[in-house]
């Protein structure tokens, strides 16, 4: 036992004993209070961070719902169920609604907001009043979605592209202004989060050893922080504009359409990272864990995540090679575009080697960390591919593109936010999900988001434009497949919702630590967590990937076998040191 | 070389279309490589270097800065290569040859309008010349637009006030799809036209008998017939009876009591004839005043032969 020196003080008091798990059910975050208003007024991050997925999750599937009606009227060629503005009217809530509600808020405030203090050792994020003000400002901004869909049928485009949202009908106020406000609430997280990361790293804490989740985050909260000024800016011009008659973007007033473009992009570009880093996050936690290996390149992958997240600002015009911007600005663009994609390509590269010479273990969470590195690879790739200036002349506002974002915001993104709830679920719930039934929808999603979004590529890469309410005969068998893939894909995620309400209902009780992780809400706090999520700060002394010194905190809070019990020879002595040589 | 298309692309048409389709086909190869290289060695390493027990404790390994370097400096030196080749034919693609014979474009919800250098219109169809280049000179009378025809790999976005151009230079006699890539309300999908690439000589004997061909032969109701699509009337006026952003012909004609913001009128030949002409007048009921103005400098010919073409859809 030569690692205890290296170690910090333990809480025993707080820690499972090895074979039972003496854990005080009456005091954790869930249970200390069961009042409806102590959840409505809580400013405990780990209650909002439920607050927000319960929301999330609501909003998730009426977007997703929006999606299953574009891809039934596609099925056939001409009208299948309903008429081109009902269509129009589909796509676009489905993309307002999937993007600005959901990918750009769904992990810093789901699983942010619940493993950010967690991760640091702190009691709770900075400001935790400015957290649950974000929750509120979020659902005032749900509100207003709700307000346009009375107002009239929102027809634009997630994008709000000018003249047409100047002159079509009045939701476009509506929504414009529910965007700005839901805007505020990434701006609260983001603040909180930066000054969180900065203050109330736990004794110990160096930069060094923060989690790459953690770097992530850091990451996604600067672009939430910097960028997100600018869609409320855009949004207020569009309203002056609208209603005032001020010439902005409309050229029958002296304004400019392609103005427009350009600050829609300088926000929206950048929001793309916002919705993706938070997802390296995630994998690199679980390729780490579930590899009981330290992850390969530690400062490569959260420098990365800086450099992508600056870099993410001087590309918004790769979105506009076509639409009127000078040759200039399409070269230098397209050339920043490139150095983009390489830091996200070291991230790719450094996983895989993580999982060299490791201990690999396919629970849920893994399946859906190499689900998402086999998606995001074919989404980056295509990425590159649309980033050529001549072949992108060709793909621009095809079905390749559409293909294209869905691999790296359906397959990057949610896939990984799916992931990193199967991973913090034991904590979050103090449960175990069902582990066979989450792989088995876990293939039902793979399958199905391959047959439904490949299929795309290839139809935009034929030349089916994006948008289409009706197409040509050649393109209907490549869409029915896509359709069908569309439906295989919504029933693994129902499957997928399906394991949490059983996990919740019936699921084991899950030990302090089931996956044998080494980050500090595993080893240090109890599942689900103390309201103030440590009984006493812990005092860091390692790195968050270092395993080996960890051991003895895993064999005292459950060993990684993930059925909910931990092994009874927990001494230490039957550790099987494992360096693979053959 | 010829050209059938593939899995990924249609046939490519257009000179621009080789350069364009190589690189294409190249970054998907590479890709290709580079994906079995990251997921292969993914798979493997779950094969070979899975849990066999819970408690396996697998030794730390060392980082090796060659091979971190290693996939820093390849994939830029990939990308670089690539970011220039597309530039290269990205300049290609932005100017057109100077002797290039330049055809106007109108954009406007929902149909495409083609001016000629000789003074004639055609609407919702293009004829140009084969192994000439063309260039269009495009501008929108409305709401954003983009002109895209794929067998040519070409596109640009069709603006309000500004011009913007696209050129190319057709290598196959047949008709091409032309799309709307930038949505534009209702009617968008439908906002299509078709490209006739023909030979030199046939376009000559088209451009001399001003853009229709030698109709003046066909009976009334089938240049009508004709002139409807031209004029892209079918984009809004279905023929069959379907729903559309203005009433169905079929049936139309002879319609007695037909209502209108006027009051029932008889749907007789003056009454259709004002509505192409004014469409303002007297407006169907439960469709709105969208009919574009431009429709009232049609000739006297081609109203005749629009109504007597409506008269045959009963």
């Amino acid at each position: 036992m030569s690692q205890t020196a290296t170690l910090a003080p333990q809480p025993r008091t707080a820690a499972p004993l090895p074979g039972g798990h003496a854990q005080d059910d009456a005091h954790n975050y869930l249970t200390h209070d069961r009042s409806l208003k102590s959840w409505f007024t809580t400013v405990d991050h780990k209650r909002i961070g439920i607050m927000y997925l319960i929301v999330l999750a609501v909003v998730f599937l009426i977007a997703g719902i929006f999606a299953l009606l574009v891809r039934t009227e596609l099925f056939t060629k001409g009208q299948t169920i309903m008429g081109a503005d009902q269509y129009n009217f589909t796509f676009t809530m489905h993309g307002v609604m999937m993007t600005f509600l959901f990918l750009v808020p769904a992990t810093p405030a789901i699983l942010g907001n619940f493993v950010l203090p967690l991760h640091l050792g702190a009691k709770d994020v900075a400001f935790p009043r400015l957290n649950l003000a974000s929750w509120y400002v979020y659902l005032a901004g749900a509100a207003l979605v709700i307000l346009a869909l009375t107002v009239g049928r929102l027809d634009t485009g997630w994008t709000f592209y000018t003249p047409y949202s100047l002159r079509t009908n009045g939701s476009v106020i509506f929504m414009t202004m529910a965007v700005f406000v839901t805007g505020f609430s990434s701006i609260f997280t983001g603040i909180n989060f930066i000054v969180t990361i900065h203050k109330m790293r736990a004794p110990g804490m160096t930069w060094n050893r923060l989690p790459l989740f953690v770097w992530a985050m850091y990451a996604v909260s600067l672009v939430q922080v910097l960028a997100t000024p600018v869609i409320g800016i855009t949004m207020i011009l569009l309203l002056a504009e609208r209603l005032l008659g001020i010439g902005i973007f409309d050229p029958a007033l002296g304004g400019d359409p392609v103005l427009f473009q350009h600050f829609f992009w300088f926000y929206s570009h950048p929001a793309v990272y916002i919705m993706i880093l938070p997802a390296f996050g995630i994998i690199s936690e679980l390729i780490a864990t579930f590899s009981r290996q330290r992850v390969y390149g530690y400062r490569a992958i959260a420098l990365s995540s800086v450099a992508i997240a600056l870099l993410g600002f001087l590309v918004w015009g790769h979105h506009m090679f076509v639409s009127g911007q000078s040759a200039i600005s399409a070269i230098v663009f397209s050339l920043i575009t490139y150095l983009i994609g390489i830091p996200s390509g070291i991230k790719v590269f450094n996983w895989v080697a993580t999982m060299y010479k490791g201990s690999i273990w396919l629970q849920t969470p893994m399946i859906y960390a190499l689900m998402f590195i086999f998606l995001f690879t074919i989404g980056g790739l295509t990425g590159i591919m649309v980033g050529v200036l001549a072949v992108d002349v060709h793909l621009h506002d095809t079905y390749y593109v559409v293909g294209h974002f869905h691999y790296v915001m359906m397959g990057g993104t949610v896939i990984a936010l799916i992931g990193g709830m199967y991973y913090w679920f034991p904590k979050i719930f103090g449960k175990m999900y069902p582990e066979r039934a989450s792989k088995i929808s876990a293939l039902l999603v793979f399958v199905g988001f391959n047959i439904a979004f490949f299929t795309q590529l290839i139809m935009g890469s034929q030349g089916m434009p994006r948008r289409y309410y009706d197409y040509e005969a050649e393109f209907q068998t490549l869409h029915q497949v896509s359709t069908i893939g569309a439906f295989l894909l919504a029933s693994g995620l129902f499957g997928v919702l399906g394991t949490w309400i059983w996990g919740l209902l019936y699921g084991p009780k899950a030990p302090q630590n089931p996956w044998g992780a080494a980050t500090l809400e595993w080893t240090h706090a109890t599942s689900p967590p103390d309201p103030h999520n440590f009984t006493r700060t812990p005092l860091v002394t390692r790195g968050p990937y270092d395993f080996h010194l960890a051991d003895e905190l895993f064999l005292n809070a459950g060993d990684g076998s993930g059925d909910g019990s931990a092994t009874p020879s927990g001494d230490g002595a039957t550790i099987v040191a494992r360096p693979v040589s053959k | 070389m010829e050209d059938r298309g593939s899995l990924w692309l249609p046939e490519g048409t257009s000179t621009l279309a080789p350069a364009i389709d190589w690189l294409f086909n190249f970054v998907n190869f590479v890709s290709v490589i580079l994906f079995v290289l990251v997921v292969g060695t993914m798979l493997y390493f779950v094969y070979k270097y899975r849990r066999r027990a819970p408690n396996e404790r697998p030794a730390p390994i060392t980082e090796s800065k060659a091979l971190e370097l290693s996939w820093i400096v390849v994939p830029t030196i990939l990308c670089l290569l690539v970011f220039t080749w597309g530039f290269k034919t990205f300049i290609r693609i932005g100017v057109a040859p100077p002797d290039a014979y330049e055809i106007q474009v109108r954009a406007q919800q929902w149909y495409w309008e083609f001016t000629y250098p000789e003074g004639f219109k055609t609407t919702g169809e293009i004829y140009v010349p084969e192994g000439r280049p063309v260039r269009l000179l495009m501008n929108s009378a409305d709401v954003l637009h983009s002109f895209y025809i794929p067998s040519f790999r070409v596109k640009h976005d069709v603006i309000p006030g500004r011009y913007t151009s696209v050129w190319f230079e057709a290598t196959k006699t047949g008709v091409y799809d032309v799309f709307c890539t930038e949505y534009c309300g209702t009617q968008h999908s439908y906002m299509g036209a078709k490209v006739h690439v023909v030979g030199q000589n046939e376009f000559n004997e088209w451009v001399e008998t001003g853009g229709v061909g030698d109709l003046a032969t066909l009976p009334l109701e089938q240049q009508g017939k004709i002139y409807a699509s031209k004029l892209a009337c079918v984009t809004c006026h279905s023929v069959d009876g379907a729903a559309g952003t203005g009433p169905t012909w079929k049936g139309l004609f002879g319609q007695a009591g037909h209502a209108t913001s006027a009051g029932p009128v008889t749907a007789d030949e003056n009454y259709l004839r004002e509505s192409i002409l004014m469409p303002g007048a007297k407006i169907a009921q439960g469709y709105g005043n969208v009919m574009p103005a431009n429709y009232s400098t049609l000739s006297a010919d081609q109203v005749d032969a629009l109504i007597a073409y409506m008269k045959t859809l009963q």
